[in-house]
């Protein structure tokens, strides 16, 4: 992903626009894409490049999810209700992509606000798996997910709130990392579930990754959860060798529920490892099947509660008809947000209303302390935790839509990470019938720049990460 | 414990959600399975287990008393929703949003 002057920023920025103008009405990935915008971007860099004042992402064109506001851009968080919705100014991702000059080549398709495993409940409508067009391409970063493994951008940006990066990046053969909670500025990210949402780099490579890692992590003040600690080179430990690293599977992890090609893979990227120096530690996550009910209390009593802003007043849908001022609420609500979003909605106001506050609040937050303890105790024992960042392949669209729990239980390898803020990534390891498998890759707090030199260490020895779908070329 | 019709009706209420009699009927078999998932919690003692709200044990910061910010009204009012009720303006007016009356 060095610039080199071999091409120039505005030739790679053509060649990225011209390849989205033929492949992006079948694949939809992206929702908003204005090329004066990009291409005026790639001349300042080639500028910047000309004078010397490059940086290794310096005229990179960047898909941005469409979760971030950017300022003249529209921001829709792939809903209705933001469906006209031009963001006044920009995220602070945004903000350091633009600082070093890299391009914004657009914004990409997603769940609606972040809620889904396959990107269908989109107001866009949904994005389609390169791998198979018949298939997902995960969610709710669909459009990034598929626009780095179709090619159709250098790298993309990604949030997480429950596995939006690394489940995506496991059904779309690509590299992504959540980092721990606090790391990236949530600044001008549309708010899901604030307590476990965390931005983090989506491409090909884990080199690639610490690159975007060194352009999107710092403090921030305007983020209160910002955490204010000394700025890293993430690619300060990519060289090292893996000899001696304690690698931890935990057991629930190969349980029930695992397809059974997914595990083969997971097992001979296992035994890569090995090979590589590293010593297999078996470890036990014991809480990791409550992960999903306590997230499905978290999230949705966050998102109830964030989501309430959208009253038709200021901004977003306001419905044609109305009587007084509640009417007018109601109906613009209604027709604004789509199915999931009202579910969840209703969930988290029903678990936060009278008389269920304990039951179902404060009992998920005592089992997240349980959950996040589980990590504690694995990490006197191991230096990494290993194992799928997602059960099955790419299932098909319309599958698992009507089925909520179904689709949620997706995030059951990478929920946990999230209720305790860890670090997580997703690393291509494989092929199950012709369809990617990631491998997750679960660091102690902080220990970004130490799961990316597992994975690219990986990525050395082995050729998944540069595998590409057919009729992309 | 089982939801009812009425239930959906009133969290849809309290969600500011306008929902139908087909509605609250469909969603009431898709949240009766979310809530049968999150059931799952009761089997687990947590007596004396401090809640955790957030990953790290942070207290929040604190800032110097000073404007940061300056009033970008025009820029955001340009964002306002369609006024409605017939009427395809801005729902703004002499810098503020216009909705139904509410004090009589």
């Amino acid at each position: 992903m060095l610039q080199t002057k071999k091409i120039s920023s505005v030739e790679l920025t053509q060649t990225f626009l011209s390849r989205i103008a033929q492949h992006n009405p079948n694949i939809n990935a992206y929702i908003a894409l204005d090329e004066a915008k990009s291409l005026a971007q790639a001349k300042a860099a080639d500028a910047l490049i000309a004078a010397g004042k490059a940086e290794p992402l310096t005229g990179i064109p960047i898909a941005q999810k469409d979760i971030f506001c950017a300022e003249g851009w529209p921001t829709t968080c792939g809903s209705k209700m933001l469906a006209n919705f031009v963001a006044p100014y920009d995220a602070h991702v945004i903000t350091q992509f633009d600082a070093v000059g890299a391009v914004n080549l657009g914004k990409t398709n997603m769940d609606e606000f972040a809620m889904g495993s396959s990107n269908e409940t989109s107001y866009f409508g949904g994005v389609k798996n390169p791998w198979d067009a018949e298939r997902v391409p995960g969610g709710s970063s669909g459009g990034s997910a598929a626009a780095v493994a179709a090619r159709l951008c250098a790298a993309a940006t990604g949030t997480d709130t429950g596995g939006s990066i690394r489940q995506p990046a496991s059904l779309c053969g690509f590299t992504g990392l959540k980092p721990t909670y606090g790391v990236v500025s949530r600044y001008g990210m549309i708010a899901f579930a604030s307590s476990l949402d965390q931005a983090g780099p989506m491409a090909k490579s884990a080199e690639d990754c610490a690159l975007m890692m060194n352009v999107m992590a710092g403090f921030d003040e305007r983020d209160s959860t910002s955490l204010n600690r000394d700025k890293e080179d993430y690619t300060r430990d990519l060289a090292k060798p893996l000899q001696g690293l304690r690698v931890g599977l935990p057991k629930e992890f190969f349980a029930e529920g695992l397809d059974a090609g997914v595990g083969k893979v997971i097992d001979e990227a296992i035994a890569a490892y090995k090979k590589l120096g590293a010593e297999i530690v078996e470890i036990s996550l014991p809480n990791t099947g409550l992960s999903i009910p306590v997230y499905y209390v978290l999230a949705p009593a966050e998102a109830s509660s964030n989501l309430s802003r959208y009253d038709g007043v200021r901004y977003g849908h306001r419905t044609a008809e109305y009587t007084d001022l509640l009417d007018m609420y109601c109906k613009s609500r209604a027709e604004g947000f789509g199915a999931e979003v009202k579910r969840r909605i209703l969930i988290g106001t029903y678990v936060l209303s009278a008389g269920y506050y304990d039951a179902y609040y404060l009992k998920a937050q005592q089992i997240r302390r349980l959950i996040a303890q589980d990590f504690v105790e694995a990490f006197k024992q191991c230096d990494v935790i290993m194992g799928p960042a997602a059960p099955s392949t790419a299932f098909k669209a319309g599958e698992k839509v009507d089925d909520p729990v179904a689709m949620y239980l997706q995030d059951i390898y990478t929920i946990s990470t999230n209720l305790a803020g860890l670090p997580g990534m997703s690393v291509p390891a494989g092929f199950s019938n012709g369809l990617p498998v990631g491998l997750q890759i679960i660091g102690n707090y902080f220990d970004e720049a130490r799961m990316l030199n597992v994975a690219h260490q990986y990525q050395q020895v082995t050729d998944w990460h540069l595998q590409m779908p057919q009729g992309i070329e | 414990m089982a939801l009812s019709i009425e239930d959906i009706k009133k969290v849809a209420h309290l969600a500011r959600l306008e929902i139908s009699d087909a509605d609250a009927s469909a969603t009431l078999a898709k949240l009766s399975g979310i809530l049968g998932l999150i059931e799952q919690m009761q089997a687990v003692d947590t007596t004396g287990i401090v809640p955790m709200s957030h990953s790290q044990d942070l207290s929040q910061r604190l800032r110097d008393d000073i404007v940061t910010k300056t009033n970008q009204r025009e820029v955001f009012q340009k964002n306002a929703p369609v006024l409605g009720n017939g009427s395809a303006e801005l729902a703004v007016a002499e810098g503020l949003y216009l909705v139904p009356k509410v004090i009589e």
